[in-house]
C-alpha cells in the first residue's frame, strides 16, 4: 500500500503548540464526526469540527488559521461535552482563534475578533462592560454604522434602541467598578505573559 | 440563609428584570444575597477568544473576593457561571494555572438555577406559590453554558436537564417537551453575524411553536435578550409573528409568589407578556 506523509510539509510547532494547551487526548481522534454533527454553526462553517482536528494533527496551520469556522464558532461546547475522546474541541477553537490574533494576519472574519477586542478594552477602561458605550464603538469600529446607513437598516437599529431604553434596559450612566486599578494591573499581567 | 451575589454586567442594563425578580424571590423565599463588594466582569466569552490568561485571571479576581466570606457564590448569568467555574477548575485542579490571584476553592459557584432548585431550598418553593400558573404551557431553555461542558459546570444533566421542567410544574404551570432545550441562540454573534444568529435564534422559536408553548422559560441574560428582543426581527424576515414572551425563569416564580412587583419586569420585555398572562387569568 502507498503511503503519503503529508504532515512533513507543515509546521510542527504548531501542532506542538495546540497539544500543549489542550492536552494529548486530541491525538485520538477518529473522526466520527460527533463533533460535526452535533455542531449548530456547522452549515456556515468552511472546515468542519472534526476537519479542524484533522487538519491541525496534519500540520495545516495556514488553512486552520484562516479559515472562517474559528471565528463563527458560538462557543457552545456542544462538541467537546460530546467527544466520545474527551478532546476539548471548543478549546482548540480558543487556541487557534488566539494563534490567528498573534500572527497578525487579517482574519476571515474580522468584526469577531474585532467586537472581542472592544469587549475586553470596554473591561480594561471601566472593570465591567457598560453594554451601551461597548456596542457604540464597536459599531463606529466595525464600519456598521457606515453600512446601515447606507441601507437603510440603521431606522431599525434606532427603534430598538429606543424601544430597549424606554423599557430601561439602557444604563446610560456606567456603573463604578471599586477594583478597577487592580483589573487593570490583570491586563497588564495578560501582556507580560504573553511575551515570556 | 446568606448567599454572595456575583450579579454579572448584563445586570445592570438589558436583564433588568432578571435582577429585580431575583431581588424579590429571594426575599420571598428568606435567602439573603449579598452582592460581591467591588466585582468586575468576568470577561464572558470575549476573554477565552482572545486571551487565556486573561479569561482565568478576571473571574479569579472576583472568586478571590468572594472567599474572604465563607458562603456559597451564586451568580444568574450563565457565561458567569461558566468562567467562574472554569477559573476555579484551572486554579484549584491538579494541573493548577498561576495568574497571580490566591484562590483557594472555599466558595462553592453555584448557577442561580441550581441554587434555587438545590435540596434544601426546593422544598420551600412551594407554600409560596398562591397563584398557580394555570393552564400556562411553557418551554423551559436552560442554554449551553450552565450545562455545558460537565466537566466544568458539575451538570447531572447535560442533555435533558429537568431542574427548569420541574420548576415549572411545582409552580403550576405546565411543562412542554421539546427537543431544543440545550441547542444554542448564537450568543454574541447577534452583533458579528446576524445571519447565523437568525438561523439559531429562529429555529428555536420555531422549535417552541410546533411545540404549541405559550411562552419560554430561560435563566441566562444573553438568551432571554436574543429571543426576546430580536424576536419580532426575526419572524419579520420570514413573514411569521411569533409572539411568543421570554421569561426569566425568576420572573415566574414572583408572578406565582403573587408578587405586585411582577408587573414591572413584564413592562420591560419587548414582546409584551401581559395579554398572554391576562388571557390566562395569570393578572
Amino acid at each position: 500500500m502507498e503511503t503519503k506523509s503529508i504532515s512533513l510539509r507543515g509546521d510542527p510547532r504548531f501542532r506542538e503548540v495546540v497539544v500543549e494547551k489542550v492536552g494529548e487526548e486530541i491525538f485520538a481522534c477518529y473522526q466520527c464526526y460527533k463533533c460535526s454533527a452535533g455542531c449548530p454553526v456547522s452549515f456556515a462553517m468552511d472546515l468542519l469540527p472534526h476537519q479542524v482536528i484533522r487538519s491541525v494533527l496534519f500540520l495545516q496551520k495556514d488553512k486552520v488559521l484562516s479559515s472562517r469556522t474559528i471565528w463563527i464558532c458560538a462557543s457552545c461546547e456542544t462538541c467537546t461535552t460530546r467527544c466520545p475522546n474527551e478532546i476539548d474541541i471548543a478549546k482548540v477553537m480558543d487556541v487557534l482563534r488566539q494563534m490567528q490574533r498573534e500572527s497578525g494576519r487579517p482574519a476571515y472574519e474580522p468584526k469577531v475578533p474585532l467586537f472581542h477586542a472592544v469587549f475586553l478594552d470596554s473591561i480594561k477602561r471601566s472593570g465591567r462592560i457598560h453594554e451601551l458605550s461597548m456596542l457604540r464603538t464597536y459599531f463606529f469600529r466595525s464600519g456598521d454604522v457606515r453600512e446601515k446607513l447606507k441601507t437603510g437598516e440603521w431606522k431599525n437599529d434606532v427603534k430598538l434602541g429606543l424601544k430597549m431604553f424606554l423599557r430601561g434596559k439602557l444604563k446610560v450612566i456606567p456603573s463604578r467598578c471599586e477594583g478597577i486599578k487592580e483589573v487593570r494591573k490583570i491586563f497588564e499581567r495578560a501582556k507580560e505573559d504573553k511575551r515570556i | 440563609m446568606k448567599v454572595s451575589f456575583y450579579p454579572g454586567c448584563s445586570l445592570e442594563g438589558t436583564a433588568r428584570e432578571y435582577g429585580e425578580s431575583i431581588e424579590q424571590v429571594c426575599e420571598t423565599l428568606g435567602i439573603e444575597i449579598e452582592e460581591i463588594p467591588g466585582w468586575n466582569c468576568c470577561g464572558a466569552s470575549s476573554a477565552h477568544c482572545m486571551d487565556e490568561f486573561l479569561s482565568v485571571a478576571l473571574p479569579a479576581r472576583n472568586l478571590f473576593l468572594a472567599e474572604r466570606v465563607e458562603q456559597d457564590l451564586v451568580t444568574p448569568c450563565a457565561a458567569c457561571f461558566n468562567r467562574l467555574k472554569t477559573a476555579e477548575k484551572s486554579l484549584t485542579g491538579a494541573s493548577k494555572m498561576d495568574v497571580g490571584i490566591p484562590v483557594q476553592g472555599k466558595s462553592k459557584v453555584l448557577h442561580i438555577l441550581e441554587f434555587l432548585t438545590q435540596e434544601g431550598v426546593v422544598e420551600t418553593i412551594e407554600k409560596h406559590v398562591k397563584s398557580p400558573l394555570r393552564n400556562l404551557k411553557v418551554v423551559s431553555y436552560y442554554g449551553c453554558l450552565i450545562v455545558r461542558p460537565p466537566r466544568i459546570t458539575d451538570a447531572k444533566h447535560w442533555e435533558d436537564p429537568q431542574a427548569l421542567d420541574r420548576l415549572i410544574a411545582q409552580l403550576g404551570g405546565e411543562s412542554v417537551f421539546w427537543p431544543y432545550k440545550t441547542e444554542c441562540c448564537g450568543g454574541s454573534l447577534v452583533l458579528t453575524n446576524v445571519d447565523i444568529f437568525r438561523r439559531l435564534t429562529g429555529r428555536l422559536l420555531d422549535m417552541a411553536k410546533d411545540a404549541e408553548a405559550d411562552c419560554i422559560v430561560t435563566c441566562c441574560p444573553l438568551c432571554q435578550t436574543n429571543l426576546d428582543t430580536r424576536q419580532q426581527e426575526i419572524g419579520s424576515a420570514v413573514g411569521i409573528t411569533y409572539d411568543l414572551p421570554i421569561f426569566y425563569f425568576t420572573e415566574l416564580m414572583g408572578l406565582a409568589f403573587g408578587l405586585q412587583a411582577a408587573g414591572k419586569w413584564f413592562r420591560r420585555h419587548l414582546v409584551d407578556p401581559i395579554p398572554l398572562l391576562r388571557s390566562k387569568n395569570l393578572i
